[in-house]
């Protein structure tokens, strides 16, 4: 029976990853995702699950670790934040690649330098292109949907690619919620046992992750992309049938009051909940502003970008990173891409928010919404803007 | 999972690239890379073997008679064998 548990995400996260019953999980601390491992490395301990914690010296040999146990055909889970992500950078593209179902919940981190531990989105960011589908949970309770729904997704025989699943940086991970959590028969009940697709063993012999010379290079990249853009059809089929067993609905785009909205804001993450206090504040004083969460972010959805801004004067694209020396924010540069040409394309505008940890309130999304809506007349003087920077 | 030469298509690109054939390296043949190639002059070997424990292409093999032979298919010509040999049995020569 599905029970409701008041805990702090991360461990919650933790206990997700237990219901799916990994058997290998390798992970190096960093805060703040730190928590996410510890627990799980306790629940080894006490015996509760039956799998290999494996201690690494680094989050680049946590990736290695899972990519070698994933090719053996375990299913596998790491975690890791900000400077660890980037540490795994090499082995990012490679799980893809091999096409290894390694899923991997990334508590958001502001890079360094000056060194921050705090919450913004510049670490999933710069491994936007690695070929990993990528979600976004704006709550505790989708974070531990998402990871039950993540191994399915990831190990589907049309999918066969890793996961991330983000949640930023102590706004998630460090916040108690109360969560449902489904029990192991219904976990079961919706999560299949994996079944891989090859593994090395000396008895089945096959070769992973082998030379790719210059005229093979291109057809392999295509069929990397394919397999990332084709998995969309599988993860919405998840999703469905996760909202008929457990009857909460996922989509790539959540839409919160955007009926008849001149305005929409768009976000990503912890910061959507935030939004949602605004725009009913703002609906109350009869203001049509709406609001978009992005929680697909690869494959990105496109079409469901296109239909979401039908009929909105302006769309306030937020971003919780910087692309140094850029053309926007990376949310807002790839919805820009998504929405040019577009008949009745709303006018763009890009705020970035939020970086290293810097609050943001229900009254700045307010403020930002009141100073888009004159976008439409009077263009904005810079492509984006780091809101509430002082001396701006 | 089948094995197959060169994929036209991607659509034939076996999943993540995956090689069901093993050893199947030796079907491309390095010696194309070449500019020179090992010459052995028996009369100075000393059947030691230190050109076939260096050459990092492994293409150096013992015949009946104890001396050693690069097999050019795979030869790239790099003279590591040559630079290796310390009787000077091996001079390296330019390709045509
Ligand atoms: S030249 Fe290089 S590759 Fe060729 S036989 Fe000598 S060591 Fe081996
Ligand atoms: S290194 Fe020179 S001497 Fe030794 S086996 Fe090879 S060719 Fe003969």
């Amino acid at each position: 029976m599905t029970r409701r548990t008041g805990m702090e995400i991360a461990f919650a996260a933790a206990e997700a990853v237990a219901l799916c019953k990994p058997d290998v999980v390798a992970a190096y601390p960093i805060t703040p995702n730190t928590h996410i491992p510890e627990h799980l490395s306790d629940i080894v301990a006490d015996g509760r699950i039956d799998a290999d914690f494996i201690c690494v010296e680094s989050e680049h040999s946590a990736l290695s670790a899972c990519c070698g146990a994933s090719a053996a055909g375990a299913r596998t889970f790491t975690a890791t934040s900000s400077q660890g992500l980037l540490f795994m950078a090499e082995v990012m593209p490679i799980v893809s690649a091999m096409r290894l179902p390694v899923v991997m919940a990334i508590g958001n981190r502001a890079l360094s330098a000056p060194i921050n531990i705090w919450n913004d989105h510049s670490d999933i960011m710069s491994q936007r292109d690695t070929g990993w589908i990528s979600v976004f949970a704006s709550n505790g309770q989708e974070v531990v949907d998402m990871v039950i729904q993540g191994f399915k997704i990831a190990e589907h025989r049309d999918v066969l690619l890793p996961l991330n699943i983000n949640l930023d940086g102590f706004q998630l991970t460090h916040v108690v919620e109360p969560m449902l959590f489904p029990d192991q028969e219904e976990v079961e009940r919706f999560l299949p046992e994996y079944k891989p697709y090859a593994t090395v063993h000396p008895d089945r012999v096959v070769s992973m992750g082998t030379l790719g010379m210059p005229e093979i290079f291109n057809e392999a990249m295509k069929a990397k992309d394919m397999g990332l853009i084709n998995s969309k059809k599988v993860i919405l089929e998840v999703w469905r049938e996760w909202e008929e067993q457990f009857g909460r609905k996922h989509e790539p785009i959540e839409a919160y009051r955007t009926e008849g909205a001149n305005v929409l804001l768009l976000t990503v993450g912890s910061m959507g909940e935030t939004a949602e206090v605004a725009i009913d504040e703002l609906r109350d004083r009869k203001m049509p502003a709406g609001l978009l969460k992005l929680k697909l972010w690869r494959p990105f959805p496109l079409e469901e970008l296109r239909k979401a801004v039908k009929g909105a004067k302006v769309l306030a694209v937020m971003d919780r990173a910087v692309s140094c020396g850029g053309s926007a924010g990376p949310v807002c540069a790839e919805v820009k891409s998504a929405l040019y040409g577009e008949p009745g394309c709303p006018v763009i505008v890009n705020y970035i928010i939020g970086l290293g940890g810097r609050d943001v309130t229900a009254e700045d999304f307010i403020q930002i919404v009141e100073k888009a809506a004159k976008a439409d007349k009077e263009k904005p003087k810079e492509a984006y803007e780091i809101y509430g920077v002082r001396g701006s | 999972m089948t094995n197959k030469k060169r994929p036209e298509t991607w659509q034939e690109v076996n999943l993540g690239c995956m090689v069901f054939s093993p050893g199947n390296a030796s079907e491309y043949h390095t010696g194309s890379w070449r500019d020179r190639r090992p010459v052995y002059d028996n009369s100075k070997c000393i059947k030691c073997g230190i050109c076939y424990i260096f050459c990092p292409e492994g293409c150096i093999s013992q015949d009946a008679d104890g001396y050693f032979v690069a097999d050019l298919d795979y030869c790239k010509g790099c003279g590591i064998c040559a630079h290796e040999c310390w009787p000077g049995a091996i001079t390296m020569l330019q390709e045509g």
